[in-house]
């Protein structure tokens, strides 16, 4: 995004066009005693070369991929982003200031998000996918309220205690003040989520598990769905890895109601852990009950194809008080860029990625297994897994953070504090043999 | 918009005060909007129907029938189980229009006690409201 300042010519034609002799003017509104009338307490302006050292100083106080090698996936994932990705989503074309509700100018924008609302329906197996969401937990958020909505008479949801904890915390954000009973599914021996609590319950509007969930494993979704349908409650999934479905069967062919998802490794930087991309995807039958809004294609009064928001549910502009939900916001510019990146890398490049990231974990395990570590779950990964590691790696992993700038996996206590000793690893195309086999011998 | 002496009530259905009617063979009861209700929404775009085997309280919002110029809560006079939902609507809502009491019929209930739409209007009382 390009930085424009004013010059005094631009300001002078401004003050000039809102009738106003100087910027005093324009802002005597402001009481006196509320404008400030001496410079901000900063430092002297940079050059343009200070500066930019200054940064670079800045930066590198920070762990960051690629210098450093973070063996953590955990919601959000190494992964290369080709150059050509940023190039074309800051095209002129796209250039936006806000929600495009004006087709006339913003084409562009409109056929991105379209063609993103295709190509993640045709990745998830669903039929409508939404124009995004701020990340995974808002989405997976926002499907519960779906299915709150829709079972009026209940006010009780399951989460499996394998969709990862910051997603949880959100539900709960979103769910308590409203009353809502959160049943948790703790997990099985194999990793998966165990639904035995809901044996004697009928009264769950919703139930949503992760998958692959929290721990890397893959989840039945097939078998969950069979147990949904025997409560009669909306199933719902989520996953935090999104290429994990250019292997596995899609959650829509498993009959998932709505999916909701991080599309953060389609192109889109780590940062400090966010924006992320929200994902909301599902069957026909709920289009009119997800929040947000579609972009469709269309044909102008000359017949041309042309592209317009088409549809967003209308209790959140006409009947306010009736709405499950009053989330308007959609993160365009990452959508976009998902979209230019499921484009470029096409069905089969999705499919030979996803094929990359899970030999690399599976190597990456094989590895830690010669190294002493064990495998505690039975269940297949996609390119993250948990291993229990042997007495003293929690020191070798601080001294090796500290001194060879690897992140060796994730404590897990933290999160499942039963899991003393046990790390979450990820390993994603960025990792060569190479580092994988050093950070190994790094923690033997 | 229809004059109130234009509107096609038939004699065998009974009306609510809130526009709907309902006819009950056995014991199920057929669910609709009656000609006004459609008259004065207009176009309709959109109905939202409950699912086969949900439980309702006379009284009960069963649904919302979405037009060009308005969106309206639909209520059930009758208590019981929903049995069937008219599918047609979802591809042609328009038949509420153009036939509110045989194509745009909206649900079926089992109803549990026939006697609560012994409150329901009949035409001539309905139409005594509507001129107020």
């Amino acid at each position: 995004m390009r930085y424009l300042p004013h010059t005094e010519q631009d300001i002078q034609e401004m003050l000039k066009k809102t009738g106003h002799t100087s910027l005093d003017d324009l802002f005597k509104t402001i009481p006196a005693q509320c404008q400030l009338k001496k410079e901000l307490d900063l430092p002297e302006a940079l050059t343009e070369w200070e500066l930019d050292s200054h940064m670079e100083e800045l930066a590198s106080l920070n762990a960051a991929f690629p210098k450093q090698k973070i063996f953590i996936g955990a919601g959000s994932y190494p992964h290369y982003i080709p150059s050509l990705i940023p190039y074309i989503a800051g095209r002129s074309e796209f250039a936006t200031a806000y929600t495009p509700y004006q087709p006339e100018i913003s084409q562009g924008t409109l056929q991105g998000i379209y063609e993103f609302q295709t190509m993640i329906t045709e990745l998830l197996g669903t039929d409508v996918a939404t124009a995004s969401h701020y990340d995974c937990g808002t989405a997976l958020a926002e499907a519960l309220l779906i299915a709150l909505k829709k079972k009026k008479k209940l006010n009780k949801i399951a989460l499996s205690s394998l969709i990862h904890p910051h997603h949880r915390q959100i539900i709960k954000t979103y769910l308590d003040p409203r009353g809502c009973e959160i049943v948790d599914l703790p997990f099985k021996d194999d990793g998966t989520t165990d639904f035995s609590p809901l044996d004697a319950m009928d009264d769950i509007a919703g139930i949503a598990i992760q998958s692959p969930n929290f721990f890397g494993c893959i989840e039945n979704l097939e078998q969950a769905k069979a147990i949904a349908d025997s409560k009669k409650a909306l199933f719902i999934t989520s996953f935090t890895e999104c290429l994990a479905y250019g292997l596995l069967k899609s959650p829509g062919k498993c009959g998932v109601d709505l999916v909701a998802g991080e599309g953060q490794s389609l192109g889109i930087p780590q940062s400090f852990g966010g924006p992320g991309l929200g994902i909301l995807t599902s069957s026909k039958k709920y289009i009119r009950d997800l929040p947000g809004r579609y972009v469709g294609r269309t044909k102008d009064k000359n017949g041309e194809t042309g592209f317009v928001l088409t549809l967003s549910t209308r209790e959140q502009h006409i009947r306010r008080e009736k709405a499950g939900s009053n989330i308007c916001s959609n993160n365009g510019l990452n959508a976009l860029t998902a979209g230019i990146y499921l484009a470029a890398a096409g069905k089969n490049g999705i499919r030979a990625l996803a094929q990359l990231n899970h030999d690399k974990a599976v190597f990456l395990e094989k590895e830690l297994h010669k190294a002493g570590f064990t495998t505690p779950f039975s269940q297949p990964f996609f390119n993250e897994f948990v291993v229990k590691a042997p007495k003293g790696f929690k020191e070798k992993r601080d001294a090796v953070k500290k001194n060879k700038g690897m992140v060796p996996g994730l404590a897990l206590e933290k999160y499942y504090p039963l899991l003393k000793d046990h790390y979450l690893f990820c390993a994603t195309e960025v990792f060569s043999k190479k580092d994988m086999e050093t950070m190994v011998r790094e923690v033997k | 918009m229809k004059e109130i002496s234009e509107l096609n009530l038939p004699e065998d259905i009974k009306y609510s005060k809130d526009h709907e009617w309902a006819k009950a063979e056995d014991d199920i009861v057929t669910i609709g909007i009656n000609d006004y209700a459609q008259d004065q929404l207009g176009e309709i775009v959109f109905i939202e129907v409950p699912e086969v085997g949900d439980t309702l309280e006379k009284g009960d919002e069963f649904g919302t029938v979405e037009s060009v110029k308005a969106v309206s809560e639909v209520y059930t006079p009758v208590s019981g189980e929903v049995v069937e939902v008219n599918e047609s609507l979802e591809d042609a809502p328009e038949n509420v229009n153009n036939s509110p009491y045989e194509d745009g019929w909206i649900i079926k209930i089992k109803a549990g006690d026939l006697s609560e739409l012994d409150n329901l209007l009949d035409k001539t009382a309905y139409l005594k409201m509507l001129e107020g």
